[in-house]
């Protein structure tokens, strides 16, 4: 850690960046997202177990952007996300200086989008125990009960969209789930409302989700709904061979044809 | 309970439509409701939520003077969803209005002064019903200049009515497109409204301006105004912020602490001067 | 009304509530579903949970709820016409189990659904609702009910207060006239008043700063850099303002299903960024950190200078439910540490 801020303030002091956005002591039992600014300010990034929050969701925040140049305190999450948010043209190789953490809270120098998909390569980004037990417990259910099971779960959502606004890949400037003109999704947070809007933003992270968790994580209603994006990467996986977020360069799943694809429906 | 739905609109018939504009049009309202007629009045300056059945509300003012009885107009730019619906409709046709809500033009207050209308675009429909008021009373009113400009001749809106004014001899009508909205047999103004109003210089003299138009034309308005000598108390205006309830519950529409909704959307310069910019 | 003290036995607490429910109410109280507590219908005692602090959502939705229906109509091509919605049917509820502070958020939305414009529908469901309030003798580092002007044995806004004392029987207070009629339901249920005192069975909410210097103060703190400082870890979501007992921005929509339709109130929040969004792409309030100074400055200085209410009852609700930690007590305090300077 102590790298890590040892760097941060180098990248400040000799005006590189404007900014580093990393994790600092929150109000309660987890760490919450700091932004420094000041060189002298560095020692109040921490890293430990409660550093959670994929803080990839801040690289196109407008006003985050308005400082200026960004250094960011990037876990497996955050460079997985990077990784997306480069093969969408959102940015360019050099656009944020990448400060590399591992998981016991080591700087790894990544100075380049390379870099960080060689790093990727080196680690198993698998779901957690917890999940793959939750997804056990949906897969062995019958269609009926899986619907009863999401049914429960989405009649909790009341559309405060925090899920939304927590995903680092969901940040189109107007939603689908905005537009009135077609009206696609309900507004109201009915039943047909809520599974219109579930459906749509899993359709809209397929392929796109890097299961960080943050939307499940951000849910006041504790819906579980990475297990829905999740569950479309274990498929596309499966079906493409494609481990979501691991280069800068990838080309969509869902959006690409090729000749030898299964499917001919398109043909 | 006593009290009635706030939100339940009256139904009122399209009696006529006029093309003003491209995308510009304007509804003449007759109460479906005789009863709902008589009992109904408002003031100029306020405004309604004008609605479509399945597509939702839309706030615009009220364009029709007080003094025109039996019915209520309403001139409206095609711009989302209730608006492209609204100008689907067709005469015959049925649509919800509500209110009137907001305050108004203090036209009392003005007795024995001379007025200044300056208007750009579509804003001038706030501005023609209060413009009507004032003509419809014009023995308490000293000098009346309208200076209205748009984009292109194509874009003045009321064209029926610049002329009717062009022609009262107590109306000084000026009328200006900006430069390369002329047509080869345009014979009024050609230039930004602010331009034209320097150029016009009317007094300030006893006199009230009541500004209307797209915050670019009223930011250049009203140094203007300050030049000719007007004092802020003497320079009204009208907002537009989102709405959605029209009276101060649905949270959306303030500026401050001051609800457009409810406070305005009329306003003096000096009121406009003390509130944050959020509009 | 003087407020009327009594005794009810550990044992009777189910017995009203029977009470109540054989009288015909909807009764609604916090219930534990999938690890979260809140209010529900409930159909039996048992269900009911009283091991939490605060429910997530508030209670508000009683008497606002997330999709209320405001207008029906009927439409086709050459007749439209609107029709009036019956409040007279309403369900007479019972809000069971509410906190001290959630039952004061009802002042703020009476503020805001009757200012000069009187709001049937709210009116109509709230007339309807009776609220019976417990006593909190648990509360977390959230609560700050004592910075604003609340307290955890507080009785305002609650019809019956009950307050657990240390034999575990309930001192009643009996605030209003509905109070009076519910305690008429069962009053050989109610005993003479205890004379344990109250206060020693409450928990302690220490005071976090004086709400006074924001009030007050903070309209000259419109422009400050303090609100990008603090919102810049905020992602525009509607978490706080959805779970928060005094929050009452709406949005109005239509649905339709051929013929007819309905016009619905739809919960809303100025934190999101399409809340102010003219249709012609100009926003009044274009950046995150003005919208968290509406929040703000709308509970904390227009609501207390037009409504004569400060809109925030220190529940704590969305500081707990922030997905990025936006501590809604630390910002006050900082508020109120910038103001004095
Ligand atoms: C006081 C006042 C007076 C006005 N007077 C006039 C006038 O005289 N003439 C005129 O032409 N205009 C006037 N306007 C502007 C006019 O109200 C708007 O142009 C008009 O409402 C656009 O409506 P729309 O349905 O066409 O737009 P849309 O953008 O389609 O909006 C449709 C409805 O849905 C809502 N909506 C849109 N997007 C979203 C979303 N993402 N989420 C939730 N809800 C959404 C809108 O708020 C609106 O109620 C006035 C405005 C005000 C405030
Ligand atoms: S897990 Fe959720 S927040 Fe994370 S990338 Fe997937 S959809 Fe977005
Ligand atoms: S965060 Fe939860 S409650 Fe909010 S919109 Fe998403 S699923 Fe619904
Ligand atoms: S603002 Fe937060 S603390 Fe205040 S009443 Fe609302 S939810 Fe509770
Ligand atoms: S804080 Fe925001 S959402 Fe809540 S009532 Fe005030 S303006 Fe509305
Ligand atoms: S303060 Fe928290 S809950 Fe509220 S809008 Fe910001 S991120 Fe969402
Ligand atoms: S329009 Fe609803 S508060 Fe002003």
């Amino acid at each position: 850690m102590d790298d890590i801020r040892k760097k941060a303030k180098e990248l400040l002091e000799n005006k590189t960046v404007q900014v580093v956005i990393g994790y600092g002591k929150g109000s309660g039992e987890e760490a919450r997202a700091i932004f420094v600014r000041d060189a002298a300010k560095t020692d109040q990034l921490i890293f430990d177990e409660t550093c959670l929050q994929n803080l990839a969701v801040y690289i196109l925040k407008h006003e985050v952007k308005h400082l200026g140049k960004i250094a960011i305190v990037a876990t497996s999450s955050v460079l997985r996300s990077i990784m997306i948010l480069a093969s969408e043209q959102q940015l360019k190789d050099g656009d944020l200086v990448v400060l590399g953490i591992t998981s016991d809270g080591k700087y790894i120098d990544l100075p380049n989008f390379k870099a960080i998909e060689d790093y990727l390569a080196t680690l198993n980004v698998s779901i957690t125990d917890k999940e793959k037990e939750l997804l056990k417990m949906i897969d062995a259910m019958t269609m009926e009960e899986r619907w009863a099971w999401w049914q429960n779960e989405f009649s909790k959502c009341f559309k405060c969209y925090a899920c939304r606004s927590a995903c680092p890949m969901c940040y189109c400037p107007k939603c689908t789930t905005d537009s009135n003109q077609p009206q696609w999704i309900p507004v109201a947070s009915h039943q047909l409302g809520n599974m219109e809007w579930h459906l749509m933003r899993a359709m809209h992270l397929a392929g796109r989700c890097i299961n960080c968790g943050e939307c499940a994580k951000a849910c006041p209603m504790d819906i579980p709904l990475n297990l829905l994006t999740y569950k479309m990467i274990d498929e596309m996986n499966a079906n493409f061979g494609v481990t979501v977020g691991m280069k800068p360069d990838a080309v969509f799943a869902l959006s690409t044809f090729k000749n030898e694809d299964k499917e001919n429906f398109i043909r | 309970m006593s009290e009635k739905n706030l939100y339940l609109p009256y139904s009122m018939i399209i009696e006529k439509v006029t093309e003003e504009a491209p995308f510009v049009k304007t509804f003449r309202l007759k109460f479906e409701n005789e009863k709902e007629a008589n009992n109904f009045s408002f003031k100029t300056g306020q405004f309604g939520e004008y609605s479509v059945f399945g597509e939702g509300e839309s706030t615009f003012c009220i364009a029709s003077s007080p003094t025109k009885k039996g019915y209520i107009e309403c001139t409206f730019r095609q711009a989302g969803r209730v608006t492209t619906a609204l100008s689907n409709l067709e005469e015959g046709n049925t649509i919800g209005f509500r209110g009137p809500y907001g305050n108004i033009f203090p036209i009392d207050d003005w007795k024995g002064k001379s007025l200044l209308f300056i208007a750009g675009g579509i804003a001038l429909p706030p501005m023609r019903s209060v413009i009507w008021n004032c003509l419809d009373l014009r023995e308490n009113f000293k000098d009346v200049t309208i200076i209205y400009g748009a984009r292109s001749v194509a874009d003045l809106v009321y064209k029926q009515e610049l002329r009717d004014w062009e022609e009262r001899p107590d109306v000084k009508m000026v009328t200006t497109v900006d430069p390369g909205g002329e047509t080869p047999d345009w014979n009024g103004e050609v230039g930004f409204v602010p331009t034209i109003l320097e150029k016009t210089a009317p007094s300030s003299k006893d006199t009230i301006a009541i500004v209307c138009g797209p915050p670019i034309m009223i930011k250049y308005t009203f140094p203007v105004l300050e030049k000719l000598g007007f004092s802020d108390d003497n320079i009204y205006t009208t907002l537009e912020n989102r709405m959605k309830c029209g009276f101060g519950k649905c949270g959306r529409c303030n500026v401050g602490k001051v609800f457009v909704c409810k406070d305005g959307p009329v306003f003096t310069l000096t009121q406009l001067k003390q509130l944050p910019a959020e509009y | 009304m003087e407020i009327e003290k009594k005794l009810l036995k550990k044992a009777s607490l189910e017995k009203l509530f029977e009470k109540l429910k054989a009288d015909g109410k909807k009764m609604y109280a916090p219930v534990k579903k999938d690890k979260l507590v809140n209010f529900a219908l409930v159909d039996t005692f048992g269900e009911i949970c009283d091991d939490y602090i605060l429910t997530v959502k508030s209670a508000k939705s009683v008497a606002f709820p997330k999709i209320e229906k405001i207008v029906d109509y009927e439409h086709s091509k050459n007749s439209s016409k609107a029709i009036d919605i019956d409040v007279s049917n309403f369900p007479e509820v019972v809000l069971w189990g509410v906190r001290p502070c959630d039952a004061v958020g009802f002042d703020s939305l009476d503020a805001i659904f009757t200012w000069d414009y009187k709001d049937n529908i709210y009116l109509a469901r709230l007339e309807k609702t009776s609220i019976i309030s417990f006593s909190c003798f648990k509360s977390d580092n959230n609560c700050f009910c004592t910075s604003v002007n609340g307290n955890p044995g507080g009785t305002k806004g609650s019809d019956i207060l009950l307050t657990k004392i240390s034999n575990g029987d309930y001192l009643v207070e009996i605030i209003t006239e509905k109070g009076k009629q519910i305690i008429a339901k069962a009053p050989e249920l109610f005993e003479a008043a205890p004379t344990e005192e109250k206060d020693k069975n409450l928990t302690n909410v220490p005071i976090k700063f004086n709400v006074k210097d924001i009030t007050e103060n903070s309209a000259k703190f419109f422009e400050n850099d303090l609100w990008v400082e603090q919102s810049l870890r905020c992602i525009g979501c509607g978490a706080c303002a959805f779970v928060c007992p005094t929050c009452a921005c709406f949005d109005i929509q239509d649905e339709s299903a051929g013929k007819n339709g309905t016009r619905l109130r739809l919960w809303d929040s100025c934190c999101f960024s399409l809340f102010t969004m003219h249709t012609s792409g100009h926003n009044p309030r274009e950046v995150q950190s003005q919208r968290w100074r509406q929040r703000i400055m709308h509970k904390f200085s227009y609501m207390p200078e037009r409504l004569n209410v400060v809109g925030c009852i220190g529940c704590g609700r969305c500081s707990r439910a922030c997905p990025v930690d936006m501590n809604i007590s630390e910002h006050l305090i900082n508020l109120a540490e910038e103001v004095k300077k």
